[in-house]
């Protein structure tokens, strides 16, 4: 960077890191630095790499390439201590901390003072822990227990906890995702704070206001890549938006003419306790219908609360005009409704258990005779659909954990349709899986669409959205923020309804 | 990339191993192995094992646990387990000790003891399905609850005088050496092999246990197949406890003291995962001839029980431990 506004070098920089899993790559050559006493706004679509860049800077993942620079010296983050000892600290999204223990405890987790013979200093511990969550203006007292703290003092811990080892590097991962506006403005508070005290600090998040609130820099991820950095007041939001999710479209989608049947479910006043409201909106016969939104803006939760997982307080479901009541997954099948949730290890398949008997399971009565298992019908049901899905595996007999992320997937389509179902909800059907697994589902999905089956489309990513929806609802914070048609549709106006911020030209 | 070559599917075989391959592998093999090596020395070490009346009684040192270790095999491969049953049977005896009293007949005490059973099963299974409790702390819970009945009910008196009809689930002969026990044994081991086996529910149970969440988003009513094994659970407890009873031909606040652990110590060695998920009948079958052969051996031999005891519970970690020796030596990793 040659703007000649910082004095010093970076005080951490990254250099050319790549980093693959088998099938992806999550980082290819990306470039960072931060510098003391500036906030770096990390900036990217869900899975453009951010998250893996994260643990890379705290020494969870070893980059494959490249190299890691603290003052101007390479060095490596072999373990998450090793980088913690360079003097680099991250919060996490979702904080790891332990209900049972003090907020001292927590604090000081791993790293506790120690006095004579080694045992525990607590006076010392205390004292240290009082000064700061002092220092971070949090009042809390450092011997309550965290379980009988609200979600935002458990924040604070694990800042205090993140600061409480020399930190020169703060890394803060979405962290104002689960807080209400009161203590966002805390947290903007403690950020000019640590700023004064020469901290560098990287601040990854999805909200534009905030990113032009407290942000110096700014670093653009697409794609695993890094296609921008420069100073925030060199940049406005629309060109932002635009280096975010302006693509080559390298991902093909299938090309599709739709011409979507009657309508054959019906949602209103659809409401949740805590986690959506006022949920309306209906879905065709062959219709693809695709939900965008950022992480934790209830689109998952709706759709187990329509499969029956969880109850809603509220509202009305119809199905082909008739209302109806749903309050387990089983009663969900039954009506036609099913879901292939978004954690295929924990929700979708059961990894242990043969492919065959996994296709087989919600559909049992198929392949049995007076609730006698049919081992050849079983084994035909499973290969219709497998077949279909062009599963690779090398016998239906395999454990499904064995199977690539992109078969997993496969396999547990291949469960839901074989109940024949009117309407197939998929939570985010391509993540985690390779590009040619990837397209294979798009191409399927297409396919099904075309052959009358109706299709909720969970998704975070733009392209997929934009490449196979008929139609997209936007939620934003368990609300519906927009519904949007799928001609004209630009990724931006998506962005814009997803974070809540409004064009200001318009 | 797959959507060219997508439109001609790849052959995928149904099963790789053959039959042959996969038997070879099992763990029932093992324990088979293990069941004749007990066996053999057995012969070797008293004249008077291969007697067909000392076998016929040696059956009875496992039958009645072998009852409750099948509806126990399902229960734990759906990640669940009742610690009470030992408990159920002696409340289950006590309360048909306690009708006798009043002069009920062979019928009515079957029926109580068989109702006993299930309602202590209901007992459990709500406790579990509708609050959502941990069924190994609920059944340590009603564990001591069943049996404390019994003992205030019972004191250090006991229940004697079973007519001699009632006698027979515990006592008859159903052909020359074959019991009656030894004869519903084989009639429920079938029965629990099938339904685990080759039935819906069997499959749902085996789902359950190995991923409870991604059984529910299937479609199961994982409530309810619980629910429905805790019912059996009581049921063999009822029933065990009605063959017991007429064998000894008494109710103690005592009776099937501790046999909780020699019933889930039988289901193990059977093979089951303690944690969920995976066994077979047939290995609790074998399980339970290798722990009655080894019980009436040492019997034979003149060994006293606490020697037993130490035996049943090398033999156990010892069979346990086995497959993870060897895979230690052949690729120097234990898991």
């Amino acid at each position: 960077m040659e703007d000649g506004r910082t004095i010093a070098g970076p005080v951490l920089r990254l250099e050319g890191i790549t980093k693959r899993f088998p099938g992806v790559t999550a980082l290819s050559g990306v470039e960072l630095e931060l510098h003391e006493g500036q906030v770096t706004a990390l900036i990217g679509e869900n899975g453009a790499g951010k998250s893996t860049l994260v643990k890379i800077l705290t020494g969870i993942y070893q980059p494959d390439e490249g190299h890691i620079e603290v003052d101007g010296t390479t060095t490596r983050f072999p373990t998450a201590t090793a980088a913690q000892e360079a003097g680099v600290t991250a919060i996490h999204q979702e904080t790891v901390l332990f209900d049972e223990l003090t907020v001292a405890e927590n604090i000081f987790l791993g790293h506790a003072p120690r006095g004579r013979f080694g045992l525990m200093d607590w006076s010392r511990m205390r004292a240290e822990a009082r000064e700061i969550l002092t220092r971070i203006g949090a009042k809390l007292d450092p011997m309550a227990p965290l379980r009988d703290l609200g979600i935002a003092s458990k924040h604070l811990v694990a800042i205090a906890r993140a600061l409480s080892v020399d930190a020169r590097v703060v890394v803060m991962d979405e962290p104002t995702a689960s807080l209400s506006q009161a203590e966002i403005e805390e947290l903007y508070e403690l950020v000019e704070r640590l700023k004064s005290e020469g901290k560098a600090i990287l601040f990854i998040s999805h909200k534009f206001d905030e990113i032009f609130r407290i942000a110096d820099r700014y670093t653009v991820f697409r794609d695993g890549e890094m296609v921008d950095a420069g100073m925030m007041e060199d940049v406005t939001e629309d060109a932002l938006v635009t280096k975010m999710v302006g693509r080559s479209m390298d991902a093909i989608f299938p090309a599709r003419t739709s011409s979507p049947g009657e309508e054959i479910l019906r949602v209103a006043g659809y409401s949740h306790p805590t986690e959506f409201a006022d949920i309306g909106f209906g879905l065709r016969r062959g219709e693809i219908l695709g939900f965008y939104g950022l992480v934790g803006a209830g689109r998952s939760e709706l759709m187990q609360a329509l499969f029956g997982v969880t109850t809603p307080s509220k509202g009305a479901v119809k199905i082909d005009g008739k209302v109806a009541v749903i309050r387990s997954p089983a009663e969900a099948i039954s009506r036609g409704i099913v879901y292939v949730p978004e954690d295929r290890g924990k929700q979708g398949a059961i990894t242990a258990m043969p492919i065959f008997q996994n296709v087989t399971l919600p559909s049992l009565t198929q392949t049995s005779r007076n609730g006698f298992v049919q081992m050849a019908d079983e084994f035909a049901l499973a290969r219709r659909y497998t077949e279909r899905l062009d599963l690779r595996a090398a016998s239906l007999d395999q454990a499904v954990g064995n199977l690539s992320g992109g078969n997993q997937q496969k396999v547990v389509i291949a469960k839901w349709l074989a109940t024949r179902p009117k309407v197939i909800i998929l939570d985010e059907p391509t993540k985690g899986i390779d590009v040619g697994s990837k397209a294979a589902v798009h191409e399927f999905m297409a396919e099904l669409a075309a052959e009358g089956l109706s299709v909720i489309m969970v998704s975070s990513e733009i392209p997929e959205i934009l490449g196979m929806s008929d139609r997209v609802i936007v939620m934003r914070d368990g609300r519906i923020a927009a519904e949007l048609d799928r001609d004209g549709l630009t990724p931006e106006q998506l962005v814009r309804a997803a974070a809540g911020y409004e064009e200001t030209a318009a | 990339m797959s959507i060219a070559e997508g439109t001609r599917p790849r052959h995928v075989p149904d099963r790789l191993a053959s039959r042959p391959a996969r038997i070879l592998r099992s763990w029932e093999l093992l324990l088979t192995v293990i069941a004749i090596l007990i066996f053999l020395a057995n012969t070797q070490a008293s004249p008077y094992f291969l007697d067909p009346w000392n076998l016929s009684d040696a059956t009875f040192n496992f039958t009645e646990k072998a009852m409750i270790a099948f509806a126990m095999a399902l229960l734990i491969i759906a990640g669940e387990i009742d610690l009470s049953v030992a408990g159920i049977i002696a409340l289950a005896s006590t309360a048909m000790g306690w009708a006798l009293q009043y002069g009920a007949g062979m019928p009515v005490l079957v029926l109580i003891g068989l109702g006993v059973g299930l309602v202590c099963g209901a007992f459990n299974g709500l406790l579990v399905t509708r609050l959502g409790l941990p069924s190994i702390v609920v059944t340590i819970g009603t564990m001591s609850l069943f049996r404390g009945i019994s003992y205030i009910v019972l004191g250090d008196q006991a229940f004697n005088g079973y007519p001699s009809d009632f006698a027979f689930f515990g006592r008859g002969y159903v052909f020359w050496v074959i019991s009656f026990e030894l004869v519903l044994f084989a009639v429920l081991a079938v029965i629990y092999g099938v339904v685990l086996h080759a039935t819906n529910f069997g499959r749902q149970i085996y789902a359950i246990g190995n991923n409870a969440t991604a059984a529910t988003f299937s479609g199961i009513r994982v409530a309810r197949v619980k629910m429905i094994l805790f019912l059996l659970t009581g049921l063999m407890s009822g029933i065990a406890a009605i063959c017991l009873t007429a064998r000894l031909g008494s109710t103690r606040p005592s009776i099937a003291f501790a046999w909780e652990l020699e019933v889930v110590t039988m289901v193990v060695l059977g093979g089951v995962s303690i944690l969920g998920g995976a066994g077979s009948i047939l290995g609790v079958v074998i399980a339970a001839l290798i722990m009655g052969m080894v019980t009436f051996g040492l019997g034979l031999l003149n060994v006293p029980g606490i020697v037993m005891s130490i035996f049943i519970g090398a033999l156990l970690i010892g069979v346990i431990a086995l497959p993870r020796l060897i895979r230690l030596v052949r690729t120097g990793k234990a898991a």
